[in-house]
């Protein structure tokens, strides 16, 4: 298995796996409702000018995360 | 005409929800997640005679309309796009409480054909709150294109629910869950959702809770469904509760502690 870094921190157009979602309570559910759940593919989409939010290819839906909530699922890079 | 706030003081659930009863046979609720064409259905079914407007207390878009089928009269009311009925946006919020307190006759779950994966979540959390559920597989046409085929009667069996898949921009399959729906508003069809089942500590925990909210709150709001968002900690839903159950006729459920599942969830 490859590094384990978080979802912010994956530049444009790289794809990872999701390994983990550490947040808790309604962001939690609200990560998981979304469909990032453990062993789910995301794809870095695009970055506002200022570099939050990001984009993101998630289960055929583009999602936009704020750094702070991207910061909270854990991915290892894929491919 | 029945007792009226006027009369009585206190809002009956329907009332509050403005879905009055009274010019209408069935109340059918429309759920999807955003963008899988829950408002092409809608108007495909309800044509122009459609009331739009806020629903109460929240800047939450709110249309519903009618439609006759041999003769009974059903009311549509979309409710708002979401992705789940439990992480608190007031959209989500109008969902839940209005499948869970006006209970409607039937609740239409609008799919995205070419995106089952993502839509089941919504589709499966509705299930949990009521078996009376019809799926509609939409936009089949597009499906198609992408070279995604959906088998509707598997999908019905493992689901346990009417399944019909749809193109609602061309009309096609849309006959189809008008009768649907209809047999489940009338009770002629029963659907039976398979219960989802959660890690042997947390249905543990259900085991033990769900016959003291069942002798709490009846058969008004399924009691596992319930049981689930109290070891939640849903505190908001619990608000919601007291305030749309008649006042007075709520004790408190629980007081205490509670444990932490969200790991094992």
């Amino acid at each position: 298995m490859s590094d384990t870094i978080t979802l912010n921190c994956l530049g444009n157009g790289s794809i990872a796996l999701v390994k983990e979602v550490v947040a808790e309570g309604l962001t939690r559910r609200r990560l998981l409702d979304l469909g990032l759940v453990p062993g789910t593919k995301v794809e870095v989409i695009r970055r506002s000018p200022v570099g939050d939010p990001i984009a993101f290819n998630i289960r055929g839906a583009v999602i936009a995360l704020r750094r702070e909530v991207a910061g909270k699922v854990l991915v290892s890079p894929w491919g | 005409m029945g007792l009226t706030y006027q009369s009585t003081g206190q809002l009956t659930t329907r009332e509050m929800f403005d879905a009055k009863s009274d010019n209408c046979d069935y109340i059918i609720a429309l759920a999807g997640n955003p963008n899988t064409g829950k408002s092409t259905v809608f108007n495909a079914l309800t044509g122009l005679r459609q009331h739009t407007g806020n629903w109460p207390g929240k800047t939450v878009q709110r249309a519903e309309g009618n439609y006759i089928y041999k003769s009974h009269r059903y009311r549509l009311i979309d409710l708002p796009g979401t992705y789940s009925l439990l992480s608190n946006s007031a959209d989500e919020e109008v969902a839940r409480d209005f499948i869970c307190f006006a209970r409607p006759d039937a609740t239409i779950v609008v799919l995205d054909a070419t995106c089952l994966e993502r839509n089941l979540n919504l589709a499966l959390q509705v299930m949990e709150i009521t078996n009376k559920v019809v799926v509609c597989v939409n936009l089949i046409d597009e499906a198609r294109r992408k070279k995604i085929q959906v088998d509707a009667a598997k999908l019905s069996e493992r689901l346990g629910v009417p399944v019909v898949s749809t193109a609602a921009r061309s009309n096609e399959g849309l006959p189809r869950l008008i009768e649907l729906v209809s047999d489940v508003a009338s009770k002629r069809v029963c659907p039976k959702p398979q219960p989802v089942s959660y890690s042997k500590d947390l249905e543990e925990a259900i085991a033990r809770l769900e016959p003291r909210v069942r002798d709490v709150i009846g058969k008004d709001i399924n009691p596992r469904w319930l049981t689930l968002r109290l070891l939640d900690g849903d505190t908001r839903l619990l608000q919601a509760i007291e305030n749309h159950l008649n006042a007075g006729r709520t004790a408190p459920v629980v007081h205490g502690r509670r444990r932490d599942y969200s790991n094992g969830a």
